[in-house]
């Protein structure tokens, strides 16, 4: 190269150790925001998530002077066609006290299908002090066709749950997941 | 390396193989021009629907195309590839270099462009219309409910990513290799400047970009749930990983209009540009920022109080630099030797257009009165004053600047001077009213609209009709200029311009500093 310069760093250093920033970048997306996003959805409580595993139980102590309402609502996704309804649309409850109930789903299709339901929490700041000991929503549910089936939940408010609080909502979205079910076991 | 002052091949073969930066920041150019046509084809099929209330002209589900095909064009095809055009020509000639610094990866960088937007557009014929989600392609609406033309719009985005990171590194590489003796980083043009710092955003945030579009190809065609509620995952995570990318892509479509002004107000003001290493800071504050303030662009989602009010004071923090950039600007021309050419004059509306857009911009940042501004017209209006009289007028004020110091010809000065007038009041006609519209509750993106916001609607499509046919005057002028305009052999095309690329002769050979020039003076002093 006949021309002079100022850096005596060759181009080719820069341009490569700039294509190791893309690829760190690109890598940053998958294996940092993806996971930090559902850590702090999880810890926050944000969007009503709730944890997605059963709780296991701390000492427990029945706060009895205090009552609340927790409300239950099912909602079907899209143009999923099962019947989804709660047992009980009401329940009051003491925080620390152990509480059951059930979910009722019937499959009208002829066909088998699989369904997922996903929980969420309002207010939001609840869904840190709802715990579930058993859900229908930890694992898939499959029904036969022209089948019903009841689906426990078990769940307990927490004694610290803020005061202000009177009333919690806990809705499920049903998803019809039969389709994606179906391709994993076609790709086994 | 042999014979040095050859003059370019002949043929095509000459735009196929070239790895000269002049080459190929003329092909960026031109090919930006083509886009910007195509999406303001696209934005007159949308001004025409929505020029009386009512269905009248195209199918709602071919109107979301249009919107959606408007954004990603004119964002990505358009603004992007003119900046990036405009870098190529000028940073080897404004710090003394011979060439880029990896031509050859130059000539790939653009030559992916064009296959990505002819793929983008034949989604238009394919079945189920092309894309309809928005140029913001939120999941699910991208994913589950999206045409199956999606794939080939994914494919785009890759390829398109692929061609700015390869620029931008080019670009870096450049800046930090290939300075001439003496050009040190405070002694660099400001355009210079502004372009090395979107360089680093570029190469930042357009992988996140990538990783995105990954992601919903994933979802759509390999059985991944990132952003499916059904399989655990969630269609919020899709918002903040794009706004992620998305807000520092806006300050890479603004920077380098930034540092156009910077060179182009000085030299009509006839001063040195105010406070230099202000600038310089600002410009490095505004990017460090647009990486901490994207989830205002979401404050509906449902955050928390906490969440909402750092992104709200985060946000406002950027009206500070970006103040002092404006600041800046007009002590530039207080007490100057002002004279009004057409780069001038765009120069102004710029200053005057995008400062009202920053106004706008602060009165969304405030994160309870966002949520009635949320989606309507109102933000169409704030973008379009930071895009359009933002980055579009001052890549024209840059093509009418340096244009004679490219092709050697002068362009006509009283058609650019229509051609700013026209463009300046079309604009203003067409996107001022969408304040009023959006305030009273006109939602974005939606074919039909009440019959309340009528009468103003029908004003922004005259405006729209007005601002479009004005670049045609542009193209018209601009076409001319080449072929026949009144030819200019001084090296300073301009009296008060200032910088290396007014040193070489004019038009600017094929190649140009081959020996280092002698840089003395600091950037802007006379």
């Amino acid at each position: 190269m006949a021309y002079v310069r100022l850096s005596k760093v060759p181009a080719i250093d820069t341009a490569l150790k700039l294509s190791g920033v893309a690829v760190v970048m690109f890598a940053f997306v998958f294996v940092v925001m993806v996971p930090l996003y559902n850590v702090l959805c999880d810890v926050l409580g944000i969007n009503g998530k709730t944890a997605g595993t059963a709780y296991t139980a701390v000492p427990v102590m029945i706060d009895e002077s205090r009552e609340v309402t927790v409300q239950f609502v099912a909602i079907n996704n899209n143009e999923m066609p099962w019947g989804f309804a709660p047992d009980a649309r009401v329940m009051r409850v003491h925080p620390g006290a152990a509480n059951g109930t059930i979910f009722r789903a019937t499959n009208p299709t002829n066909a088998p299908m699989v369904a997922q339901a996903i929980p969420s929490i309002s207010p939001s700041r609840a869904a840190a002090y709802f715990h579930k000991t058993e859900c229908f929503c930890f694992e898939q549910q499959g029904l036969a066709g022209l089948a019903t089936a009841d689906m426990p939940l078990q769940f307990i408010v927490d004694q610290d749950l803020p005061r202000d609080i009177h009333t919690i909502t806990l809705s499920y979205t049903l998803f019809d997941v039969t389709a994606s079910v179906t391709d994993q076991v076609v790709a086994r | 390396m042999g014979d040095h002052h050859h003059g370019p091949a002949a043929g095509v073969t000459r735009w196929l193989f070239t790895t000269n930066h002049k080459d190929i920041g003329t092909m960026y150019l031109w090919f930006s021009f083509a886009m910007f046509l195509l999406g303001g084809f696209f934005a007159m099929v949308i001004r025409a629907e929505l020029f009386q209330p009512g269905m009248q002209l195209v199918e709602p589900a071919f109107f979301n195309q249009m919107t959606t095909l408007h954004g990603l064009v004119m964002v990505f095809g358009a603004i992007m590839p003119s900046f990036v055009g405009l870098a190529n020509w000028l940073i080897p000639m404004m710090i003394g270099a011979p060439d880029m610094a990896l031509p050859r990866m130059n000539n790939w960088s653009f030559w992916i462009l064009p296959p990505a937007f002819l793929m983008l557009a034949s989604t238009l014929f394919m079945e189920g219309g092309a894309p309809a989600f928005g140029w913001t392609f939120y999941a699910p609406l991208s994913t589950t409910y999206a045409p199956p033309s999606v794939t080939f719009f994914i494919f785009a985005i890759h390829i398109l990513g692929v061609s700015s990171i390869m620029g931008s590194i080019n670009i870096i590489a450049t800046v930090m290799n290939m300075r001439a003796p003496g050009m040190t980083y405070m002694k660099m043009p400001m355009f210079v400047w502004t372009w090395l710092i979107t360089a680093f955003l570029l190469v930042a945030v357009m992988p996140v970009l990538a990783g995105a579009v990954t992601m919903m190809l994933m979802d759509i065609h390999f059985g991944t749930s990132f952003f499916s509620a059904a399989g655990g995952g969630d269609p919020v995570l899709f918002q903040h990983i794009f706004w992620f990318f998305g807000h520092p892509e806006v300050y890479i479509i603004i920077l380098p209009a930034f540092g156009v002004v910077s060179q182009i107000i000085p030299a009509f003001s006839r001063k040195p540009l105010f406070g230099y290493a202000s600038m310089v800071y600002a410009t490095a504050s505004i990017a460090f920022l647009s990486f901490v303030v994207w989830a205002h662009h979401m404050y509906t989602v449902g955050m928390p109080v906490a969440g909402e009010l750092f992104f709200m004071y985060a946000t406002m923090l950027i009206a500070v630099p970006t103040g002092v950039k404006v600041f800046n600007w007009i002590s530039t021309m207080w007490r100057g030797s002002l004279s009004f050419e057409t780069p001038m004059l765009f120069s102004i509306g710029f200053l005057v257009l995008f400062t009202l857009g920053g106004f706008t911009g602060l009165m969304l940042s405030i994160a309870p009165a966002d949520f009635q501004y949320h989606d309507t017209y109102f933000v169409v209006a704030h973008f379009h004053y930071v895009m359009v009289a933002g980055a579009v007028f001052s890549m024209t004020a840059a093509v009418y600047y340096w244009l004679p110091k490219w092709c050697g010809r002068m362009y006509s000065e009283s058609m650019g001077k229509i051609h700013f007038w026209i463009s300046f009041i079309g604009f203003n006609i067409t996107f001022f009213p969408q304040h009023f519209v959006g305030l009273a509750g006109m939602p974005r993106r939606i074919p039909d609209y009440a019959l309340q916001f009528a009468d103003f609607n029908m004003m922004s499509s005259i405006g729209a009709f007005i601002y479009g046919a004005s670049q045609l005057l542009f193209l018209y002028n601009v076409i001319a200029t080449i072929v026949s305009g009144e030819r200019v052999s001084d090296e300073k095309v301009w009296d008060g311009a200032e910088g290396l690329e007014w040193t070489v002769p004019t038009p600017a050979p094929y190649h140009t500093f081959e020996e280092p020039p002698l840089v003395s003076k600091p950037a802007g002093t006379f």
